[in-house]
Formats: structure tokens, sequence, C-alpha cells
């Protein structure tokens, strides 16, 4: 694997300078990697991962099996593809097995999920039926485990 | 001290810097390079393996020796690794920890006088384990010009009549320090041509990045001499579990078996079945570790040489090993500064012996960003300190 790619996927949070020390590159060399990475198309972006507790009450994230029917050219990629342009569609995966999509959506009310699902998804020629879910309560974000954290006793020294 | 403390134990020293430690302890953002421990937390695998055998009621008393199948799972992996085979039945005996292995051993073959080497700068434990054991420690100074390689000659130098044993530890707790097979087969040659017993301890031996690891029991004419120490703590990440295992000739290991039963009884089992997971299960998170070691020594001994401490690439183990000889500061007077002045915890190098003067160890089994803060807070620190000192 890319050594530049590897390392920001371990989630520390580098300056292209601590990057380019760390691997012994130039900072040059550290954006041209990255600059490769964007152009191939490995590296899609850049965003924070955020708490989800900290955006309790501010959003709420569902998750939602889409049952559709294939069509004669393109199988489901059209119809996927139509339902991922909505802004509020975080993620949208072909899956196999009970359902063929699962779909990840954010939004800022619960309110505002059903309408998208009643009157945007449910109404699309193509889909055949939606099962929603609502996400309660994280326990691990992307990596990132949550919960309380284990206070350890390693001591701050030792031989 | 009270009159009812034995002698030898009355004499050992209480390392001063105990005291530097609680100032640690107590500080809220200090940032700690003086950890001898992964910070990695043991891989999950071996969590839950552990958690497996106690939901399943293992909770009991093991053979003395240690469970049978770790110790054909540790006979196939020492035979793999280092090249040198054990019979599980009597040739190994699972320890609690390689401090356990390191006393039991030293205890099995000393009478009281008998006098052991150690190569120094070396782990805190040696001399006075040695002592403990009512032996005569007989240090082997390595030197800063030599990258702190042990060295036949100096071997030689420093034996005296009546040393029996020679006390071997590669890769080097603080230096990081290996030894290379020709080395290694001088050293073999004085321990045999002087009848000596060597005791390696291996447990940085995974933790090699550069060159191979040869154990000293692999060579010819030494295993029947020689007592080979390993454990998970570091490598595994396990030092909590406090496991390891001791390898070496029957008889030899039946008289560590006789104090250990009478001593210690037998290993936790939990611990023993979580070694058995490592051992079957835990080369690959134990290789991730290794290569994040790895990529953090690169970068601490870089930045340690671009502000001026000179330090040497550590070939093993996860501490390096500065020189701050020309800050002009001495290495206890430094580490104490560096802690009130920017919060940065350091060993000073004398605690692992005089060898060490002049020295620091920091460790740099932490993250990237300890590492990058801590070297800016020294970098800022050498430069409001010491005007002299330039890269
Ligand atoms: C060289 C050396 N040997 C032995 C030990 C102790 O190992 P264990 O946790 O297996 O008792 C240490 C721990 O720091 C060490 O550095």
């Amino acid at each position: 694997m890319n050594p530049v790619l590897k390392l920001i996927l371990e989630g520390e949070r580098l300056t292209t300078a601590q990057i380019g020390e760390v691997l012994n590159l130039s900072r040059q060399e550290v954006e041209a990697e990255y600059e490769k990475l964007k152009t191939e198309g490995v590296l899609l972006g850049w965003r924070p991962i955020l708490n989800p507790d900290f955006i309790a009450g501010k959003e709420v994230h569902a998750v939602i099996e889409v049952k559709i029917s294939p069509e004669r050219e393109g199988g489901f990629d059209r119809l996927a593809q139509r339902i991922s342009q909505f802004d509020h569609v975080e993620s949208c995966y072909l899956m196999s097995g009970g359902y063929d999509l699962l779909v990840f959506m954010r939004a800022d009310s619960l309110h505002h999920v059903a309408s998208y699902v009643f009157e945007r998804l449910s109404t699309l020629p193509g889909v055949l039926s939606t099962a929603t879910h609502f996400m309660l309560r994280a326990y691990k974000e992307q990596g990132y485990l949550l919960g309380e954290e284990t206070l350890t006793d390693k001591p701050s020294m030792s031989f | 001290m009270s009159r009812f403390v034995a002698k030898h134990v009355a004499g050992l020293p209480r390392s001063g810097i105990r005291d530097f430690f609680a100032i640690v302890a107590q500080m809220k953002d200090a940032i700690s390079l003086g950890i001898g421990e992964p910070d990695f937390v043991t891989p999950w695998g071996i969590r839950e393996a552990t958690i497996f055998a106690l939901e399943q009621g293992k909770t009991s008393y093991t053979d003395n020796r240690g469970l049978n199948a770790l110790r054909e799972e540790i006979a196939d992996y020492v035979a793999e690794l280092f090249d040198v085979s054990y019979d599980p039945e009597d040739e190994i005996l699972v320890t609690v920890g390689v401090s356990e292995a390191l006393d039991t051993a030293l205890r099995a073959i000393i009478n009281p006088g008998d006098k052991v080497m150690y190569h120094e700068p070396c782990y805190v434990s040696y001399s006075p384990s040695i002592t403990l054991a009512h032996g005569i420690a007989v240090p082997i100074i390595t030197k800063a010009e030599d990258a702190f390689a042990m060295t036949a000659e100096a071997l030689a130098e420093a034996w005296e009549p009546g040393c029996k044993a020679l006390l071997l530890n590669f890769p080097t707790n603080p230096t990081g320090g290996t030894v290379a097979r020709e080395t290694l087969q001088k050293i073999a040659a004085f321990a045999q041509e002087k009848d000596m017993i060597v005791i390696s301890d291996e447990i940085y031996s995974e933790l090699t990045y550069e060159g191979e690891h040869v154990s000293i029991a692999s060579l010819p004419g030494m295993r029947e001499r020689t007592l080979f120490l390993h454990g998970f703590s570091k490598a595994f990440a396990m030092t909590g579990f406090r496991i390891g295992y001791a390898c070496g000739p029957k008889d030899l290991i039946d008289a560590m078996m006789r104090i250990h039963q009478y001593g210690i009884l037998c290993a936790p089992i939990m611990s023993q079945e979580a070694a058995l997971e490592a051992l079957r299960h835990g080369q690959d998170d134990m290789l991730f570790m290794k290569e994040r070691y790895q990529q953090r020594r690169d970068c601490i001994v870089e930045r340690f040489n671009k502000m001026g401490l000179k330090c040497h690439k550590p070939k093993g183990a996860f501490y390096a090993f500065p020189s701050i000889a020309d800050t002009g500061m001495g290495e206890v007077d430094f580490a104490k500064a560096l802690l009130e002045q920017e919060k940065v915890a350091v060993v000073p190098g004398t605690a692992f012996g005089s060898g060490g003067k002049g020295f620091i160890r920091a460790s740099f089994a932490t993250s990237y960003d300890n590492i990058l803060k801590a070297t800016e807070r020294m970098e800022r620190f050498l430069e409001t300190r010491c005007q002299g000192v330039s890269a």
C-alpha cells in the first residue's frame, strides 16, 4: 500500500510536514502523493469523524433497507445512483441477501427522514419496499470505540 | 532501616528517581517517554481468549511446569524463531514473566559468593537480582563510542576468577543494542573457555528491526550451558499478564522447577491461556505493533539528532538512548529540568548503571502525536537552556 495512504489510515492527525518527516519525504512529495491518490480516485476526500453523542439531538441517523426491481439494461445501477443523489444520503450500497440497497442517511429530524422515505424514496418507480431503522446509540464509530474511557493504572514511568 | 531487615536487602539501592516518578504521576499534561512498556493494549483476540477461559471456569492451578499445550506451543515457537529445540516435557518452564524466570534461574545456579557478569547499561533488575540470590554482580561496562555494543574483548577484560554465569540481554534495554552473529560466537567461545553458564534474556527479540536476531542458545555447544528466557510482555503487549518462560537443558530446568514449585506453584492459568492464544493467533497483531515501533523509532531518532542530541539508531526494543553530554547538564538534572520546564518525562541513563552517564532513555512506544509534541518541547527546552548546543 502507498505509505502516505497507510499512514493517514492509521488515524493520527499529522500535518503534511510531519508526514513527510515520518516517511522521509519532502513536503512537495507528500502533496504530490495526495494529488495522485485524488486523481486516481483512491482518496475521495477528507472529513472529521465526530462523536455521535456530540451531534445527538441535532441529527438523526437512519439506515434504510430498500428492495428495488432491476431494470432490463443497467440492472440496479441507475436506480441506485438516483437514490444516492440525495444530499441526506451518506452512503448507499448494493447488498446480497434479503434486500437490495442499504442506504445510510443523516437528517436533522425524524420527520425529515420520514418525509424523504415516503415522498422521495418509496415513490420512485422501481422501489418495491423500504424498511427504515433509526440508530439509537453508537458504540464504535469508524474504528473509534466510544463509551466510558477506561482508567488505566499504567504507571507514567517504568523501567 | 529496621534491624529485622536482612543485610543484603537493606543494602539494595533505593532508586533515587522513584521520587521523580511520583512527580510525573501527579502532572496532568505531562508527556511521558519514560514508560518501559508498549502503549498498545493487549490485542483483543488475546484478551477475548482470556475472558473465554474464565467463562469456561479455568481458574485452577496448573501443572507446576505450565499447561502442556502451552509448553508444546512454546517448543514449536522457539524452534522456529530461535533455531533451538527444547523438549516440552522437561526442558521448558512457564513462569510469572521473565522477571520470575530470571530470579529463579539465578537462585538455581548461584552459590553464595559466585560471580555473575552482565553488560551495563542494562535493565534495572539485573544487579539487585544477583545480589538477592547471594551472588556478586560483575558489570561489563559497554561504551558509548561502540554504540554500547558488548564486545568479546570487553567481556574478557571484565572477567575475573569466580565468574560462574554471564547474563545477556539482546536487544538491550535501555540502548536498543543488538549483537552480530560473529560477536556472539566469540562471546560463546569465551563462555565455554571459562566454563560459564549463560542466562539469555531475549524478551525484546521479536522487536529486532535490522539484521537477524540470533540466540546464543542456538550456537554450537551452547544449548547445554544456556538458560533461554523469554516472555510475552513486550512483543505481544502483555505486561500485565505476567507471563514468560525459561528453556534449558533438563537438569537446569529441573533445578529451577524446584524453586518455582515451592515459591510460585504455577503461573496464573488465565495468563497461560492468553499466552497460548498469543502464540497461536497473535502473530499478525505482533507484527502490526512492531511496524509501528519501527516507524516511530526513525522519527524520534531523526528529531533527536536534528536538535543536537546525538542518538544512534537502536536496532531493537523500543527505546532511544540519546546523549545529552553536549548540553553541559548531567542526565539527572537534565531530566528534572525538562520535566519541570516542559513537562516531558525521560529516564536518566544512570538509572541503568553508571555507563548511562550523559544519556537519557526515551521510549518510542507511544503515538506520533506524543513523539512530535514531546520532541518539539525538548527542542524548545534546549534552545532556552543551552544555547551552546547546535545541530
Ligand atoms: C530486559 C528486560 N527483561 C525483563 C523484563 C521484565 O519482563 P516481564 O514482564 O516478562 O517480567 C523487562 C521489562 O522491562 C526488561 O526490559
